[in-house]
């Protein structure tokens, strides 16, 4: 256990430290995601959003952000060799399945610390719903992580990398963004947030975490095993 | 026990089937719906064939995971495969059936045929996972993760499809259960005679592919040059 813990916190202290020092992915994400409100906000020809609307385009943008950092995660381990030293360590390989998803679940909050207010700032006429779209999106970006890890794996070891993560990933993804949409929906309304159903969909969301974190800690080992 | 030959398996099947057509048609009452409802026949039973049968490759692919065998990724694939062609046909069916009932060929607030096509959607990326994988060993080992991810995907996409509906919607057709009893039975039939359509193509298609490895060993043994060697990497994905 001592073990598994030392190596879980080296891995993902190894990626946080990669990333802080050649900042590969999360300058990138952010841009992608100011960028692409740009092109909501001529595409869709508003200036600004609420209910609905607003709910799909923050989620959207955060989904498609993420498959920047999802295509991008597992990058360094196939070109450094990085797999077979895991497989090589004596530790638990579901080790890095953990530190994986929390070192994504770390990107996609810094992510949301820059994409939210410049989204409420861009579209919306109050920051009111700020506070409350927090547990959504934790919750929302634990989801991400868990099934972004299990499919980025799968992704890099095969030809098609860049296509196949996206490929597989949205419609695996199609019952977080119902669930992260509907609770956010209430709470962007014009006339401030409501908390309509607020709970069913949390519920939803901490569902779909733990079966993809469960299924992502049974089957792991398969991936890195050769 | 013994499995059913090929033969028999087919033969029970195209009675089983011609059984359940007849009594939809000629026996079963019609329904307020009008001669349209008679679809239900084929859609339900097929949509309910492809999603067992989605999960029972995701058994298949356990099983292969904890023995490291073959034999069952070549089973779970089959299986997706043919669930997949069933789940085109439901797709189709559904849309004839919104388009008869409707007026428009696809209606986004019917739960069950949204997160169908969700299900199909994902489904249909088993193959470009497949072929892009070029190791044999590895193509089947992350060809049953996927179906095991996805197995567990399935009853919770239809969970939280059905929970986006607004709650006052109307259901259209509740499933299986509010069925008057005439319905009912050659309801069953049909489901019965599509499970076993299921099965036979599967045994089928194992069969084909069995006798087609065995066609490339025979080729190979008697080939003395190396122009037949064994193309690598190949797998059973055709």
């Amino acid at each position: 256990m001592r073990a598994s813990t030392d190596a879980y916190l080296a891995l993902l202290g190894k990626d946080l430290r990669v990333e802080l020092r050649t900042l590969r992915s999360l300058p990138a994400m952010a841009l992608f995601a100011v960028t692409t409100f740009v092109i909501f906000r001529f595409a869709l020809d508003r200036t600004d959003l609420e209910g609905g609307l607003a709910a799909g385009v923050l989620v959207t943008t955060l989904l498609f952000a993420a498959i920047l950092a999802i295509n991008r995660l597992f990058v360094t381990e196939r070109d450094e060799g990085g797999f077979e030293l895991i497989r090589l360590s004596p530790i638990d390989r579901t080790v890095l399945f953990a530190a994986k998803s929390s070192a994504l679940f770390i990107y996609l909050c810094a992510l949301e610390l820059v994409a939210v207010p410049v989204f409420t700032l861009f579209f919306l006429d109050s920051g009111a719903a700020m506070a409350p779209l927090i547990p959504v999106l934790l919750l929302a970006n634990a989801g991400l992580a868990v099934t972004g890890t299990l499919i980025s794996t799968i992704a890099t070891m095969s030809t098609a990398r860049d296509l196949l993560a996206p490929l597989i990933l949205l419609p695996l993804l199609v019952p977080l963004v119902i669930a992260a949409s509907g609770a956010s929906e209430p709470l962007l309304r014009a006339g401030g947030p409501e908390y309509e159903d607020f709970g069913r969909w949390l519920g939803v969301l901490g569902l779909y975490d733990s079966v993809f974190a469960l299924v992502g800690y049974a089957v792991f080992d398969f991936l890195l095993e050769d | 026990m013994r499995a059913p030959s090929l033969r028999t398996l087919a033969l029970l099947t195209v009675v089983t089937l011609a059984a359940g057509y007849g009594l939809a048609f000629f026996w079963a009452p019609l329904d307020t719906e009008g001669f349209i409802q008679k679809i239900f026949y084929l859609h339900v039973p097929l949509a309910i064939v492809a999603l067992v049968g989605f999960m029972a490759a995701a058994v298949l692919s356990i099983l292969h995971l904890r023995s490291g065998d073959p034999k069952w990724d070549a089973r779970s694939y089959v299986a997706i495969h043919m669930s997949v062609i069933f789940g085109t046909a439901v797709l189709l069916t559904g849309a004839l059936w919104a388009k008869g009932q409707w007026g428009v060929w696809w209606e986004w607030d019917e739960p069950t045929l949204v997160s169908f096509l969700i299900v199909f959607l994902l489904y249909a990326t088993y193959y470009p996972l497949r072929y892009a994988i070029e190791d044999r060993d590895r193509q089947g080992r992350y060809a049953s993760v996927f179906a095991i991810t996805a197995g567990a995907f399935v009853p919770l996409n239809f969970m939280a499809v059905r929970l986006a509906e607004p709650l006052i919607h109307p259901r259209t057709f509740a499933s299986g259960g509010g069925l008057p009893g005439d319905m009912l039975v050659a309801f069953l039939v049909c489901l019965v005679g599509t499970a076993l359509l299921w099965v036979t193509l599967v045994r089928f298609e194992l069969g084909a592919k069995a006798a087609k490895a065995d066609l490339g060993k025979i080729r190979r043994a008697l080939a003395p040059s190396d122009s037949l060697a064994p193309s690598r990497g190949r797998s059973i994905a055709p």
